[in-house]
């Protein structure tokens, strides 16, 4: 069997890319792994996140940027296409201060990250408490609360509905997603590329990389040596409540359906998905010290997914050297940066060339050595 | 649909039902006597409003929710009666308050 592009990976950022493709007309082939594989994009948040990120790597604000600038339209076509709602908000989101040193450091934080990207608009606004209330008027606060960062461009939206829109997305534009196929060996050849699965054996002459943890494996194969970690986060989910909280924040965000959402604990367990009593108690006491009165909610469920962690935290694009057509596509922010992906990076993929704002993602910048 | 096989004689205790006394005996279920006073159920639920009755019986299933004194989203079927318990079926999402 053969086709233009065959991507492996179907959770969000394969699926985003696929979509790209094969929106762009091309024959798209998405392999997907078992169900007992590290599925990052079942276990997301939910954030389509701009604040707060890239310190140090002002061309991660600017894709950041750019994506969270393209995910209405991107929303709206996917939406459109596939009757698929996504419960996509861009209405703003908030990150909690607790103590006025807290407020400041943050303050300074997202100052810091303005100027590093030097642009004009700095997308963000500090919240004094009584702004802060005023923004969320059926909150009422714990007393640490000194207020929150708002940022401008930060919004959310359902991380499952959009894995189903771009899936179904992807067959409405003629793709084929095979699922329990995954992905055992890679073999580049003068023509392309041979993708062999236990059972079955595909040809294309574009191969996309994007299996998360799984990748580092498959992207040897293609001469590309790609360094990742798990970093596992756990989430909580209570009960389903009357509409509270108007805007979603860095850890806490109230779906369409109600629950209130919290999250995440950031840990290097290695490959581990265990959920456990000292996160929860952790998120719960941290949560209640925003607002007490979600102490009184039931908890629903508690799970835990890992991240696709590299070692500065920001995405892999690179395309092999020696073996042109082969690609590897790695992030922990699938759900933000989705509109991208399945432009930029599907037009890149198309072209047979990364451009050259996304150069500061190849993967060779963790092998400078570092200075004495 | 449901009734008392014997009469609870000495260990009776009035319960109310979003404001109607109800009979109940000592050391029985909230989720019993909401299964017996009509109209039966005890819950709607969040999203579609659907009705919902008390089913498991044994605290897995979360059908029979209910505001227990104050307190909503209660396991009435893990919470035995007690004499002037007030119980009001649960409509909907729950707010914060109650």
């Amino acid at each position: 069997m053969q086709t233009d592009a065959i991507v492996i990976g179907a959770g969000t950022v394969g699926a985003a890319i696929a979509f790209g493709l094969a929106r762009r007309g091309l024959s798209v082939l998405v392999l997907d792994g078992d169900d007992g594989d590290y599925r990052a994009a079942r276990a997301n948040f939910g954030l389509v996140w701009l604040q707060g990120k890239g310190m140090n790597m002002p061309a991660y604000q600017e894709w950041t940027r750019r994506s969270v600038d393209t995910w209405p339209e991107f929303n709206t076509e996917l939406t459109e296409l596939t009757s698929i709602d996504l419960q996509y908000e861009k209405n703003g989101g908030l990150a909690f201060c607790l103590g006025e040193d807290d407020f400041e450091k943050r303050r300074q934080h997202l100052q810091t990250l303005h100027e590093q990207r030097g642009g004009n608009e700095p997308g963000f606004e500090m919240l004094d408490r009584a702004a802060l209330e005023k923004l969320l008027p059926r909150v009422r606060f714990g007393p640490d609360v000194s207020g929150a960062s708002l940022g401008l461009h930060d919004g959310h939206a359902n991380p499952l509905k959009l894995l189903a829109a771009l899936h179904k997305g992807i067959a409405k534009h003629g793709g084929t997603l095979r699922s329990r196929s995954r992905v055992s060996k890679i073999t580049p050849g003068s023509q392309g590329f041979t993708i062999e699965t236990q059972e079955e054996r595909f040809f294309s002459s574009r191969v996309i990389i994007a299996a998360g943890l799984g990748s580092a494996a498959l992207a040897e194969q293609v001469g590309l040596h790609v360094p990742l970690r798990p970093q596992r986060g756990q989430i909580l989910v209570t009960e389903r409540i009357e509409p509270l909280l108007p805007l979603p924040a860095s850890g806490l965000r109230q779906t369409r359906e109600g629950t209130i959402m919290i999250g995440a604990t950031q840990e290097e367990v290695g490959f581990d998905t265990s959920t456990t009593g000292t996160a929860a108690s952790h998120l719960s006491r941290k949560t209640v010290q925003l607002v007490p009165a979600l102490a009184d909610l039931t908890l629903v469920r508690q799970w835990a997914g890992l991240r696709v962690m590299t070692p500065d935290s920001y995405p892999i694009y690179a395309q092999s050297p020696v073996h042109p057509g082969a690609f590897v596509t790695l992030c922990h922010s699938g759900v933000t940066l989705a509109a991208v992906h399945a432009t930029t990076i599907a037009e890149a993929v198309i072209a047979g060339e990364i451009p050259s704002a996304l150069a500061p993602f190849h993967h060779r910048r963790f092998n400078v050595p570092k200075a004495a | 649909m449901f009734r008392k096989l014997h009469e609870p004689s000495e260990r009776a205790v009035t319960v109310f039902i979003d404001g109607v006394p109800a009979r109940a005996e000592q050391g029985e279920s909230v989720a019993a006597v909401l299964l017996r006073e009509t109209p039966h159920w005890s819950r709607t639920t969040p999203v579609t409003q659907s009705k919902r009755a008390p089913y498991c019986m044994m605290g897995v299933c979360f059908e029979c929710l209910a505001i227990v004194d104050g307190v909503a989203s209660v396991q009435t079927c893990l919470t035995p009666v007690r004499d002037g318990m007030r119980i009001q079926r649960q409509t909907g999402k729950r707010s914060l308050s109650a």
